[in-house]
């Protein structure tokens, strides 16, 4: 009952999301009043209904319900509740109902909370946003059925990919999936006020705590992948370049660009047509990534095994919305009016050069990553790895961070660069003193990471420099959000460089006993026992690590196996083991063992990094979430409304 | 200066950043990006020595041959038409072994054989190169 319940509420919601659609397009046309006032509710009805449905598609996995053929293949009833829970979205057609019921909810808060938009705007925005359900939820009821029956129920499921029994995995896809689908409010603003006409301040600040609230999680859900790809794949990288990483940064580089034009939007009014187009980009980039990594033209664990059939149904709803929203904005650019003009050195000018360099790194990271596909269909075949990614984005992203610098010290409109110039030199000062201290102390350290650091120090200080002679109580939440990220992406940009100049790696055939130097530490192997976990064998080492001060650390790195399940092979997964220290990160993995000649095994392959810093990464990506969400509370004025009322309360009740 | 100038100059300034965009990317990929090689390809001439590529293959059955040191194999990656000796030092995949695909990032030796500095194994759950959905499933690897 439960699967046929869902999909009744899934059509249910796509008839009113065509029926949002008709309504909204009819009052737009000239149409009645009371035509408008239909499309509030049935986009707050379609956005509770996909989410009702997504519950029941969640009770079907917790009830372990293998008639329906999505919990068959991808659950199992010994499976601990949470990841039966998490199951419900770690496979094609639970997450694509994921993405949906972020997508419909979002059209439901719009139609909830949105007060700042003109009436007509707001109509056209949540029509533009039941459109885009629309082709989604087609693409999920015929092609992608999640509540599919099977005709024979089997005795139990097919379980789940081991390596996606982590707690941070069964996070992460969410997560990053409202990033992704937030950006598509962007969206539908835009082609909202592109329809109405209406682009200027007030859209802008409207649309700007929506951008932010994508923004975030997508900085969350970054900064969580990237340390989940860190301590799970084994191999002591943060950051592969992989199309499949890419596809994520993409919309965060649109994300970051539309955040900063669109403060120049709606504080000056300029760079209207641009802030549009960005807007459209955004969402426009994560349907490319939705479309890259369901298509099944990338292969890995993102990837679950697609038919063409899905990847060309995506390719003509994105041609479709792209290509409509691209066309509604060719055909109005040349209407929007003019904005206002600036001076090069003001803060307008900054904004225009650091949206210039983000777009430009979102270009290159697309070319790459689209290049290889490109060339496969011509007869070559191509990877394009972490070499063009450093040379292309990094010089650039150095380029953009010297720019922060003086953004937020300029004015708006027009600057003398007085304040700048009174800052800066402590900020260079700061700088010279890294670099100084590098090439004293540091040794061997390579151009880019040596580059990082020194700009990572001018951009502490200087980040911090708005704040300066400022009454810190009185500042207002913005504010803070801007120093907060900013002064995290020194963070991020400093760990980066330290880990990349500084890494210690060492990789040994160890005997129980042995004694393995590596930074600072002494790492003794001990041994290895094995050990039974709930679904899966081990292979557990032991190790002690002892700092030169002769504080003693154990870590235990594993060797898991898990048995297939119903005929299916077994899979082993490694199990780095992390000792994080203050200043950096021990990473331990324990490999095959290794045969003499005589025929014993009695030594195991041990490979041991230090990680000067590296946790910094982590820790900068946490901080610029932090900004971000500062800067988002106090642009939704949650706090001033909250405040309002409560004067208006107290005035009240003083009244006679 | 008149805001229909500046209009220009910011849409000039967008198109000279396109233009650098471009010709930076260009040149990054003509010099950064790595052939995807099979061996009967490397026989054939096609791989420059000390270039860097990725080599696609069956690990040929009995090649493996693990060194003194206990860290570095040897083994022979074939496509059944011709082969090429590998040698890595460093941790295999757990779902490497022998008549098994795998793909190796590296490059070639002055004296035919291929240093990998990583390995991936075909069927790894973690990744699977792109390039690994184009080996045949029942392809047989001859012994070597």
């Amino acid at each position: 009952m439960i699967a046929e319940l869902g999909l009744a509420l899934l059509w249910i919601a796509a008839a009113l999301a065509c029926l949002s659609l008709v309504a909204g397009a009819l009052y737009l046309r000239g149409g009645q009043k009371d035509l408008a006032a239909l499309v509030r509710p049935a986009s707050v009805a379609q956005g509770v209904l996909t989410a009702t449905a997504f519950g029941l598609l969640i009770a079907l996995f917790v009830r372990s319900d293998m008639s329906v053929e999505l919990v068959a293949r991808n659950s199992n009833s010994l499976k601990p509740m949470i990841f039966k829970i998490a199951g419900t979205w770690g496979n094609h057609e639970g997450s694509m109902l994921l993405w949906l019921t972020i997508l419909t909810l979002s059209g439901a808060l719009i139609a909830l909370f949105e007060k700042r938009l003109r009436e007509d705007t707001l109509i056209a925005t949540l029509s533009a946003q039941a459109a885009l359900g629309l082709g989604f939820f087609a693409f999920l009821i015929f092609s992608s059925n999640p509540f599919n029956r099977l005709p024979v129920a089997p005795p139990d499921g097919q379980g789940l990919n081991p390596l996606l029994q982590d707690i941070g995995l069964a996070f992460h896809p969410p997560t990053l999936y409202v990033g992704y689908v937030g950006l598509s409010v962007a969206f539908s603003f835009a082609v909202g006020a592109l329809i109405t006409r209406e682009i200027g301040p007030a859209f802008a600040r409207a649309m700007r705590p929506w951008v932010l609230f994508s923004w975030i999680f997508l900085t969350i859900g970054i900064t969580a992948g990237s340390y989940w790809a860190y301590y799970e794949l084994g191999w002591g990288g943060w950051w592969f370049w992989d199309p499949v990483e890419n596809v994520s940064l993409i919309p965060w580089l649109a994300g970051a660009a539309l955040l900063h034009s669109v403060a120049v939007t709606a504080t000056r009014n300029a760079l209207r047509a641009w802030t549009v187009m960005l807007a459209v980009i955004g969402f426009s980039m994560s349907m490319v990534g939705t479309f890259i990594v369901r298509s099944g033209l990338l292969t890995s664990v993102h990837s679950f095994a697609v038919d063409p059939e899905r990847g060309t149904f995506l390719l003509v709803l994105m041609a479709i919305y792209i290509g409509g929203a691209l066309t509604l904005f060719a055909l109005r650019a040349g209407s929007v009016a003019e904005g206002k003009k600036f001076a090069l050195l003001s803060r307008e000018g900054a904004l225009v050069i650091n949206n210039l360099l983000l777009t430009t790194i979102l270009a290159l990271v697309l070319l790459g990553t689209l290049y290889p596909i490109v060339a496969e269909a011509m007869g070559e075949k191509i990877s394009v790895g972490p070499p063009y990614y450093n040379r292309v984005a990094g010089p650039l992203a150095l380029i953009l961070c010297l720019v922060m610098v003086a953004g937020p010290l300029l004015g708006w409109r027009k600057d003398d660069g007085k304040k700048l110039w009174s800052r800066l030199p402590l900020a260079i000062f700061a700088g010279a003193a890294v670099l100084f201290a590098l090439i004293l102390f540091g040794g061997k350290v390579g151009i880019l990471p040596l580059l990082g650091m020194t700009v990572a120090g001018v951009v502490a200080v200087a980040s911090l420099a708005p704040l300066w002679g400022r009454n810190l109580r009185r500042t207002p939440l913005p504010t803070w959000g801007m120093v907060v990220a900013h002064f995290g992406v020194a963070v991020c940009l400093a760990g980066m460089g330290a880990e990349s100049a500084f890494i210690k790696e060492r990789l040994v055939a160890a005997a129980p006993g042995d004694v393995i130097k590596v930074g600072d530490f002494a790492v003794k192997f001990v041994g290895v026992k094995p050990v039974a976990g709930p679904n899966f064998t081990s292979i557990e080492g032991t190790l002690v690590a002892t700092t030169s001060g002769g504080q003693s650390f154990t870590m235990r790195p594993e060797a898991r196996t898990f048995p297939g399940l119903m005929g299916t092979a077994p899979t082993e997964t490694n199990e780095a083991a992390l000792l994080t220290r203050p200043g950096g990160q021990l990473y331990a993995v324990l490999g095959q063992p290794v045969t003499s000649d005589d025929g014993i095994a009695d030594r195991y392959q041990i490979r041991l990094w230090w990680k000067p810093l590296v946790w910094w990464i982590w820790l900068g990506g946490g901080l610029i979430a932090l900004g971000a969400t500062l800067s988002m509370l106090g642009r939704a004025q949650l706090l001033a409304i909250w405040r309002a009322r409560r004067h208006r309360k107290s005035q009240e009740r003083f009244a006679p | 200066m008149k805001a229909k100038h500046q209009r220009l100059v910011l849409a000039l300034f967008a198109v000279a950043g396109i233009a650098g965009a471009g010709v930076l990317g260009a040149s990054a990929l003509r010099d950064e990006a790595a052939y995807f090689r099979t061996p009967v390809e490397i026989k054939g001439g096609k791989a420059v020595v000390g270039e860097p590529m990725r080599l696609g293959g069956m690990v040929a059955s009995g090649s493996i041959a693990r060194q003194s040191d206990g860290l570095t194999i040897r083994f022979v990656a074939t496509d059944g038409k011709a082969s090429v000796p590998v040698e890595y030092t460093g941790i295999v995949p757990d779902l490497f072994g022998e008549e098994s695909g795998m793909v190796a990032d590296g490059r070639m030796r002055a004296d035919g054989t291929f240093v990998a500095d990583r390995i991936l194994a075909k069927h790894d759950e973690r990744y699977m190169p792109p390039q690994m959905g184009d080996m045949p499933k029942n392809m047989k690897a001859p012994k070597a």
